[in-house]
């Protein structure tokens, strides 16, 4: 009978749980993102490992950092701090000085999301915040893309890269490689085309991760697979931001890229499948996610067509990240049973 | 169809079903304690009233305690023995409540004493409901509601279906799948009395699909035995997954109506029996019996002899433990399955109608206190919830003390507290008791209210 004498735990239900947990979710976010890092390795070289390596660990001590100052238990073991530190490397131009790079990580964590109470109080995606940043600061640095497959890529850095802060950095190694002219600047300011299967197989230049929308894809629908990611965003983006375009290029093929283009050029893919989607600033309710992807898909061709910029993801994103709790607070789901009102006699 | 998908609800959760522990394990009779205790009210509603006296003798089956008044049923002897005395006994609230202390003679026979039958040509509906009412049943399930209270629709509703519950989504339990395998004939003898106690012109059985071999066994016995039912009832076989056995959740999967806000089944002109208290009154009706013991499970990865038994109501919990054995590691045991059992402070209750039976976890095998992240809005939760709640606003809103706001804006009070949210939430907030506190503090504020009015 001792067994039975003993004190036993309360607690309340539910007595299990699925398993899930916030640092496993991140966990997998990271291993998901692993082949476009491994692929910005491929195309760009040192850069991209040191840029990536730089921007993790600066978003990583300073989310560190930042706990420890306000007192609080530091909480980069829930790894979304590395998430936000690899995403935000991913976007940035190759070539970009390593300062810079440091100053848009701090910017993330610091103004993206410490700022806004941390973890889960976020408004915009902490990534693109250190990106925008970046943008406004220091718009031709942002601007200028390294080549694609430069032949002495494993072998030396730009020297851009080591810049000194607030000296202008120097473009000119680096020679050959892929043109360093993205194919949406191509496409905006030359009118000129870039091959869909450069396209698909990411040998072009543009930001680090950004190229190869294939190997993104692929993460994405690894995560899909594991529900930490939501589809419907990414889906909602493709298809309208394809349909738009589609209609565009109808009308006038000259001016506008057809679909096709659109999807898989500039940072559309990472936008969508790794942006978009970050749980905390997207909506939540089904409907409004969405209504959520369809306002990126379209905001991302309306600047891209008619907008001064040959890019418009990041800033579709954030905008929308914006009008995410107004999405949700329009798209409540409908309580069980509101529908039906109470009825005198069945309804047969 | 191309995929032939089962019936079912928006929402809900997939928890592991370790039902295999019992599944396969027959319905065996539990023995006696030595002292049964039997409390008074066991459903909800006014406790009955005794009609025996301390020191008395009673054969198994006599009537120990009468209703009082329609939300009330009988109580009935479980054991020939002697009334030791009537008394306050500890209850799962924690609450003294008054009830029978009744010793059974150890060498006694048990011969049940049959009592009036109720004839099932002859009784008119009104005479079923009593027979109902009188041999004490309530619903097994675990909601433990009076079973004739709601088989009469209120002025101006009509009734039009029968649902039994056979759905037993919670985990480790396997007490109705056992009954469903071993008394069909019962089920539908007691779906018999049903209909025609509520004028109902069908009935639909409700079973989860990882209770494929119950549903079969149903059919066979209602085109073998029970042919005369058969364009009546209906055997339907609903997607497994948690709560598909909540009222609501299974009226929509099956018959596609939605039981609207704050309403019961009966506005949308349905009665749903649970499954084993339709077989209790097939068992019992008939031979003019009372309840004696019902079938419960007891499992749980803490119990040495998982299994399902017969077991006589009042078995205080502590002897039902100690006959099946428990491990040394135990720390925790549930009035019912993980997902919504109680966990109980102690062992000193005893078995009621009421209780499906009993799961006890040792400390490594439930959620141990998980660290506890800020809400990362993935929206599980809400995807989770079957009743479309936004778990996720109502927890935020909670942390700040806005308990108006979650009732008034969020719905709080159509939580039925299934803990789908909790169960799946990977910041591990618990939802579930903050909706709990939410609610206790609505109510105590709405009492001040009137009290204040007044
Ligand atoms: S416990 Fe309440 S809020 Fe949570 S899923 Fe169940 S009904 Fe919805
Ligand atoms: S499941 Fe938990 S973390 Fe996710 S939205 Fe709901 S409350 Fe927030």
């Amino acid at each position: 009978m001792s067994a039975l004498n003993k004190t036993l735990q309360i607690r309340t239900s539910p007595h299990l749980t699925a398993g899930y947990s916030v640092d496993h979710i991140m966990r997998h976010v990271a291993w998901a993102l692993l082949p476009t890092c491994g692929f910005a390795v491929f195309i760009f070289g040192l850069a991209a490992l040191i840029t990536l390596i730089v921007a993790s660990l600066t978003c990583v001590l300073t989310e560190h950092v930042l706990c420890k100052q306000s007192g609080k238990i530091s909480s980069v073991n829930d790894y979304s701090a590395l998430v936000t530190g690899l995403l935000y490397g991913l976007t940035l131009p190759p070539g970009l000085p390593v300062w810079m790079v440091m100053v848009g990580a701090i910017i993330a964590i610091a103004l993206g999301k410490f700022m806004f109470g941390g973890l889960g109080c976020n408004i915009f995606n902490p990534a693109l915040v250190g990106r925008a940043f970046l943008q406004a600061a220091f718009p031709s640095a942002m601007t200028s893309w390294g080549p694609a497959m430069a032949s002495e890529r494993f072998s030396s850095v730009p020297s851009s890269l080591l810049a000194w802060p607030f000296q202008a950095p120097d473009y000119s190694s680096w020679a050959d490689g892929v043109s360093s002219a993205t194919p949406l600047a191509l496409m905006k300011f030359e009118q000129q085309l870039t091959q869909h299967a450069d396209l698909l197989s990411g040998m072009t230049t543009g930001s680090y991760g950004e190229t190869c929308g294939v190997l993104i894809l692929a993460g994405g629908t690894y995560l899909a697979i594991r529900k930490m990611l939501n589809w419907r965003i990414p889906l909602a983006i493709f298809v309208s931001a394809g349909t738009l375009s589609a209609i565009c290029h109808y009308v006038s093929p000259e001016l506008y890229p057809g679909a096709i283009f659109t999807l898989f050029s500039g940072g559309l893919m990472l936008g969508a499948v790794f942006m978009a989607t970050d749980m905390v600033a997207s909506p939540m309710t089904s409907k409004g996610v969405i209504v959520y992807g369809v306002l990126i898909g379209v905001l991302i061709v309306i600047i891209r067509n008619w907008g001064g910029l040959p890019e418009g993801v990041m800033y579709a994103i954030l905008l929308a990240n914006a009008a995410s709790p107004h999405i949700d607070a329009l798209t409540q789901p409908k309580v069980f049973g509101s529908q039906s009102k109470a009825s005198s006699e069945g309804p047969e | 169809m191309l995929f032939q998908r089962h019936p079912t609800f928006d929402g809900g959760v997939h928890p592991p079903q370790s039902k295999a522990l019992t599944a396969d394990l027959p319905i065996r009779q539990f023995p006696f304690a030595p002292v049964l205790n039997i409390p008074l009210n066991q459903h909800i509603g006014q406790p009955a009233i005794p009609v025996v006296r301390e020191g008395q003798e009673v054969e198994r089956g006599a009537l120990l305690a009468k209703p009082d008044g329609y939300m009330s049923v009988a109580l009935h002897a479980p054991a020939s023995g002697v009334v030791r005395r009537i008394g306050l006994m500890p209850s799962i609230t924690g609450k003294m409540v008054p009830g029978i202390y009744l010793q059974p003679f150890p060498g006694a026979t048990q011969e049940v004493q049959s009592g009036q039958p109720c004839n099932i040509e002859t009784a008119s509906a009104e005479d079923i409901i009593q027979a109902i009412q009188m041999a004490g049943i309530v619903g097994l399930g675990g909601a433990a509601f009076p079973t004739h209270a709601k088989l009469k629709a209120p002025a101006g509703k009509h009734i039009d279906t029968l649902i039994i519950n056979g759905a037993e989504c919670e985990p480790f339990l396997t007490n109705d799948y056992r009954v469903m395998l071993e008394q069909p004939d019962e089920i539908l003898t007691g779906i018999h009395y049903l209909l025609n106690a509520t004028g109902c012109r069908r009935a639909v059985i409700g079973i989860e699909d990882n209770k494929a071999a119950a549903a079969q066994a149903l059919q066979t016995c209602l085109s073998g035995k029970h042919t005369s039912l058969t364009g009546k009832i209906e055997v339907v076989v609903v997607l497994t997954k948690y709560p598909q056995g909540a009222e609501k959740m299974l009226i929509e999967a099956l018959i596609g109506r939605q039981v609207p806000r704050g309403g019961l089944p009966h506005d949308v002109g349905v009665v749903v029996v649970n499954v084993t208290s339709a077989a209790e009154i097939g068992r019992l009706l008939p031979r003019g019996l009372g309840i004696q013991e019902r079938v419960i499970t007891i499992s749980g990865p803490a119990v040495n002899k998982p299994g399902n038994y017969r077991i006589p109501i009042g078995t205080p919990l502590r002897f039902a433990l100690d006959y099946v054995g428990v491990s040394d590691s135990i720390t925790e045991v549930y009035l019912g399955g993980p997902m919504m059992g109680q966990a109980l402070p102690n062992l000193d209750i005893s078995i009621t109608k009421g209780t499906s039976g009993f799961t006890a976890f040792t400390d490594s095998q439930t959620t141990s206190p998980h660290h506890v992240f800020p809400c990362i809005h993935c929206a599980y939760c809400v995807d989770a919830c079957p009743m479309h709640l936004n778990p996720s606003q109502l927890g935020l809103l909670a942390k700040h003390g806005e308990v108006s706001k979650m009732a008034e804006d969020f719905h709080l009070f159509d939580c039925f507290e299934c803990g789908s949210c909790a169960f799946v939430c990977p910041s591990h907030i618990p939802l579930v008791q903050q909706f709990r506190a939410a609610k206790a503090e609505v109510r105590k504020m709405a009492a001040v209210h009137t009290g204040a009015d007044a």
